[in-house]
């Protein structure tokens, strides 16, 4: 071995000091007096995750909780998979851990994890220097680009149990892909007007990379401000992969799954028919629909929104519909798919039909959440 | 006369389509202005491109179009011109081209006499015609994949359209796409220019403007930078080379505006896993090019192509960050490998159950019994001709030939189906023909490729696709128009090139006797094969198409003698004498045929020799009796060249008896005598080659 070549010792990746962010035109970057104390040391997993917060905040994001539903990415999350349908603009960004219970390694293998949090962002419309103002969030998070190597290389994302699809590229930051970026194009088979820019980045992969450590459970979480102790990513972390990745490809029971699997898909089902039999554009006899929505949805004459006059009322009770809530189900549809997968038990044949059912779930609910969005555009103007 | 540029800025292009589109918007711009008349005949034009732009410079463009003059004919004189006053039929036409009515002429045509007119056209200007044409000529570039940006969906393209520059010379041309103006501004590298813009003070300066700004915008100067550079990276190690890739050098190439070479390495224990998958990994995963040492086996580095210049010892950090991700790679390839061994091959088959290879077809497992049947015969086949094959390694390999698809790392990199399986075999003790005849059953995916190494790996690779495509034939799932969802026509070149290049005696009606038998193996495959055949000699042998045809017309069963006599014509079809020959054998199939057509021609002629009275004819049916003895002696001794030359010496028989001879004669006992004769002549002649198909003009 030539003695020119540099050893894989401890490599430090220089961190910019806050300070000296560059300011462009169409970035303003806001340093919070927090981070000053962090100028000789890389970003923690949550200084990562306040970073990117406080970045995407101050440029007009909202910033939401991670959803409480298991999801396989952030962007089955309704903040993404439903706010991207209709026309109404929306800045909105969130961390999502995401569960893939088939990626589990029972917490042996350092770079592959059941549950990985995803920072998710969604721009509709996407603006014009979205690119600009994604590198300059890698500047944010300590990054200084001159010193790095950085790429877009094509890379389109496609969910056929979403019905999704984008165009976009996953970006390579000296051979790694931190994020993924895409321009929705479709979404619960419905063609996207505007599209939507999403940006996904991988935490954990980004953590690892910042602090230089070879396995996401070295990552330090957080910092003891007054001892500065280091509590790592596994220290919080390792004992859910373990008892995960034992349930996920041990313990399921896989006829409960399927069970569990059945009745989702049966009561969201029943929503998506219920939804479209009451407010699908083909009924034309509205005393018929009136009533199949009593039958289903509205326990109560009295229900707030059902009074004033004909149209009012029907306006209000599409509005009231819970296709939220038939989300959920079919988000629960789409988690117990990923176990029974998990756990090997959908053969190859198996598989297309489930992804199938899934799908239809999925589209049935774009549908009425876009029909439903409509009327509320409608009422509103 | 001034320069044109014309520059697309675009949100980075993937890679793999950026080649093709220079060229056709380069060819584009090249219409536009030719159509317009403002290119002169050979005027350069040169095309750019980078990751975010493709650019065409064309050298020396008209300003405008020159004036014109056109001569238009009116309506007839008579009309126009009532007493030699002018009528509105007159007064409408010369309105119509533009001149007064005292500027109408009389012409004469053989028609009678009509109004004509010289209309001048007016050039139009460059920048008019650019600006209107160029927006229709983006719009229609073709790429694979395109997207909506805009609210309201007023355009698809690759990606967002950034800017626009079209300069003649220092003026702009308002060109307009996608909401976007063309100006004289453009930018530079994102990282090592910025945000800032370039301004473009004359088309001229493009290039250089570019360069100063970190962008190399000529592709081949920028491969050829890249090419320079790998070798100097490699040189840090004695004795080390890179390995040659051109694709990748061709996608490297397409994703860097500003290319670098960092050389990085990994712990040698890794290699420890097989060369195959820690190629795979550098390359298809990482676009990184493996390095060998001087006995070309691979060396603990690899070498990375960065689009960036790093700061003095700012390679440090990005070599670092890379190795760490090879490493990461190189672990879970490892994770893979370990897990996949604890249940061998053996075992896996049973799994293959759950693997479908074709819904109405069942799944791997009963392929794989399927093929089995196919290989077990064609084992048969080849011990009765003699040839020595280890028929025991060739069932195993075929019994295990699919087993690797439920292996993880097979799962993970599905490029290396097969080659896995090959390397678990081996690693598994299963013998080193069974392990070889795995590895290779791939083999030859595309034209190009080698042809498995041993007999029983070529085999193994015959039955496999032989039996996907009369399975899939058998479903009515065969390949139609483009469309071959399968890949069944490159499973069938896959089979005609082993035929071609092994020493397997083995026919195509081999093939379709160890199969299973079906309508569409009776009919369909052989003509499917035929293609394939046809496809193989013409644009892998590159024999030309007329001998192709001459030489498939007298069969295509053994591909091995159809090279043969394939050369053996290409060898003769110069000469003279041949060429007179298959001149005379194309008279002869198109006398047969219309005396087929009147139906003159008996089905079994009587070859009644007695009728023949002509000394030109006695001659050419003792010539051709004596000819054609040696002529099959020769043939089945596969001296096709001796047999070819030999014909030729009928040439003056030949030459005689259509100077004598008239075939075609009332006499019916006479002209059937006749077209028996050329019928036997022809028969016995064409069995290497049908000359007729030989083109001779």
């Amino acid at each position: 071995m030539p003695s020119s070549l540099p050893g894989s010792g401890n490599w430090r990746l220089t961190v910019k000091s806050p300070e000296t962010l560059p300011t462009e035109s169409n970035v303003s970057s806001t340093i919070t007096s927090s981070t000053v104390h962090e100028r000789t040391q890389p970003l923690t997993f949550q200084q990562l995750l306040f970073r990117l917060q406080t970045f995407w905040a101050d440029r007009g994001c909202v910033l939401q909780q991670p959803y409480d539903v298991e999801v396989g990415a952030g962007t089955m999350s309704p903040d993404t998979f439903l706010r991207v349908l209709g026309p109404k603009p929306v800045n909105i960004a969130y961390a999502q851990p995401s569960r893939r219970p088939a990626d589990g390694r029972y917490g042996e293998n350092p770079n592959r994890l059941y549950k990985h949090t995803q920072f998710q962002v969604i721009l509709k419309p996407p603006p014009s220097d979205i690119q600009e103002v994604y590198l300059a969030s890698l500047e944010a998070v300590g990054i200084d680009l001159s010193e790095h190597d950085i790429k877009f290389e094509e890379d389109n994302w496609e969910s056929p149990t979403l019905g999704a699809w984008g165009i976009g590229w996953q970006v390579m930051l000296d051979g790694l892909e931190v994020t993924q970026f895409t321009y929705f194009q479709q979404c619960g088979g419905l063609d996207l007007d505007p599209i939507s820019g999403e940006i996904t980045y991988g935490l954990e992969r980004l953590a690892a990379f910042l602090q230089d450590v070879d396995s996401i459970y070295d990552i330090v979480w957080a910092r003891e401000p007054k001892t500065g102790r280091e509590i790592t990513y596994g220290e919080i972390r390792l004992e859910e992969e373990l008892q995960f990745s034992v349930y996920n490809f041990e313990a399921a029971e896989v006829e409960k799954l399927w069970e569990h699997l059945r009745l989702y898909e049966a009561e969201c089902q029943a929503l998506i028919t219920s939804y479209n039999d009451s407010f699908s554009p083909k009924i034309e006899k509205q005393g018929e629909r009136k009533e199949k929505i009593h039958d289903r949805v509205v326990h109560d004459g009295d229900a707030p929104g059902a009074g004033g006059n004909e149209d009012e009322g029907f306006g209000a009770q599409q509005r009231r519909f819970p296709v939220l809530g038939a989300y959920d189900l079919c988000l629960k549809c789409s988690h117990l798919f990923n176990l029974l997968d998990a756990r090997g038990a959908i053969s190859v044949t198996e598989r297309v039909g489930v992804i199938a059912r899934i799908r239809a779930l999925a589209v049935g609910v774009a549908k009425a959440y876009a029909g439903q969005q409509n009327q509320l555009l409608a009422s509103s103007s | 006369m001034p320069d044109f540029l014309f520059e697309i800025g675009l949100e980075e292009i993937p890679a793999r389509m950026i080649a093709p589109a220079q060229m056709e918007l380069a060819r584009r711009v090249q219409d536009v202005l030719t159509r317009e008349r403002l290119l002169e005949a050979g005027s350069e034009v040169h095309s750019y491109s980078t990751p975010r732009r493709l650019a065409v410079l064309v050298k020396s463009v008209a300003i405008a179009q020159s004036d014109t003059e056109e001569l238009l004919t009116g309506p007839s004189w008579n009309i126009a011109f009532k007493n030699g006053e002018p009528t509105p039929a007159a007064q409408a036409f010369a309105k119509k081209a533009g001149v007064e009515l005292s500027a109408l002429q009389k012409i004469t045509t053989p028609k009678g006499e009509y109004v004509s007119a010289t209309a001048q056209r007016k050039g139009r200007s460059a920048t008019e015609i650019l600006a209107e044409q160029l927006p229709k000529e983006l719009a229609a570039l073709y790429w694979p994949k395109n997207m909506y940006w805009r609210p309201g969906k007023p355009e698809r393209f690759v990606r967002p359209v950034k800017w626009l520059v079209a300069l003649l010379d220092h003026a702009i041309v308002p060109v307009e796409f996608a909401g976007v103006r063309a100006a004289n501004i453009t930018y530079g590298h994102r990282i090592l220019h910025g945000s800032e813009s370039v301004t473009i003070e004359h088309a001229a300066d493009y290039l250089g403007q570019l360069e100063a700004a970190h962008v190399t915008a000529d592709v081949e100067l920028r491969r050829h930078r890249i090419r320079k550079a790998l070798d100097a990276a490699v040189r840090s190690v004695a004795g080390a080379r890179w390995r040659e890739d051109h694709p990748l050098v061709d996608t490297v190439t397409h994703l860097t505006e500003w290319p670098a070479v960092i050389l990085g390495s990994f712990e040698p224990e890794y290699l420890t896993l097989p060369e195959e998958v820690l190629v795979m990994v550098m390359r298809d995963h990482q676009k990184y090019f493996a390095v060998e040492d001087a006995s070309h086996k691979l060396a603990p580095y690899f070498l990375t192509v960065l689009n960036t210049q790093p700061e003095e010892h700012g390679d440090e950090i990005i070599r670092h960050g890379n190795e760490r991700v090879l490493r990461a790679r190189f672990n879970d390839a490892r994770f893979f490998w370990d897990v996949d061994q604890k249940i061998p091959l053996t075992a896996r088959v049973e799994m293959l159950k759950s693997v479908t290879f074709q819904k109405d077809l069942g799944s791997y497992h009963d392929k794989t019994a399927a093929t089995l049947r196919i290989a077990e015969k064609l084992a048969g086949i080849l011990s009765e001709k003699g040839a020595r094959i280890d028929t025991g390694a060739l069932l195993e390999a075929t019994k295990l030939a699919k087993a690797d698809l439920t292996a993880e790392l097979v799962k993970e990199f599905t490029e290396l189906q097969g080659i896995v399986g090959g390397l678990y075999a081996r690693a598994q003790g299963l013998g080193e023909s069974v392990a070889q005849a795995i590895y290779w059953q791939y083999s030859p995916a595309g034209i190009e490729d080698p042809i498995p190494p041993t007999a029983e790996g070529q085999l193994l690779g015959i039955a496999d696709r032989f039996q996907t495509i009369s399975a899939m034939f058998g479903i009515g799932l065969e390949p139609t128009g483009s469309k071959d969802p399968f890949g069944l026509r490159r499973a069938a070149n896959g089979i005609v090139k082993i035929l071609a290049e092994s020493g397997l005696p083995l026919t195509l009606w081999d093939l379709t006797e160890a199969a299973p038998r079906g309508p569409a193996t009776a009919e369909k495959i052989p003509a499917f094969f035929r293609e394939r055949v046809e496809f193989y000699l013409r644009d892998v042998r590159g024999f030309a198409y007329d001998v192709v045809n001459a030489v498939l017309a007298a069969g295509h069963n053994d591909i091995r003698d159809a090279i043969a006599r394939a050369e053996a014509l290409s060898a003769v079809r110069g000469a003279d004498d041949f060429i007179a020959i298959a001149a005379a054998f194309k008279r002869m199939k198109n006398i047969l045929r219309q005396a087929q057509e009147k139906n003159l021609l008996q089905s079994e002629p009587n070859y009644d020799d007695s009728s023949l009275t002509d000394l030109a004819e006695i001659n050419l049916r003792t010539r051709a009796g004596q000819v054609g003895k040696d002529f099959h002696i020769l043939q089945r001794t596969h001296k096709y060249r001796e047999a070819l030359e030999l014909i030729a010496t009928l040439r003056p028989d030949v030459d005689q008896f259509f100077d004598k001879v008239m075939v075609m004669v009332e006499d019916e006992a006479i002209r059937n005598a006749r077209l028996a004769l050329i019928l036997r002549v022809q028969r016995a002649f064409s069995s290497i080659a049908d000359f007729s198909e030989i083109v001779t003009a």
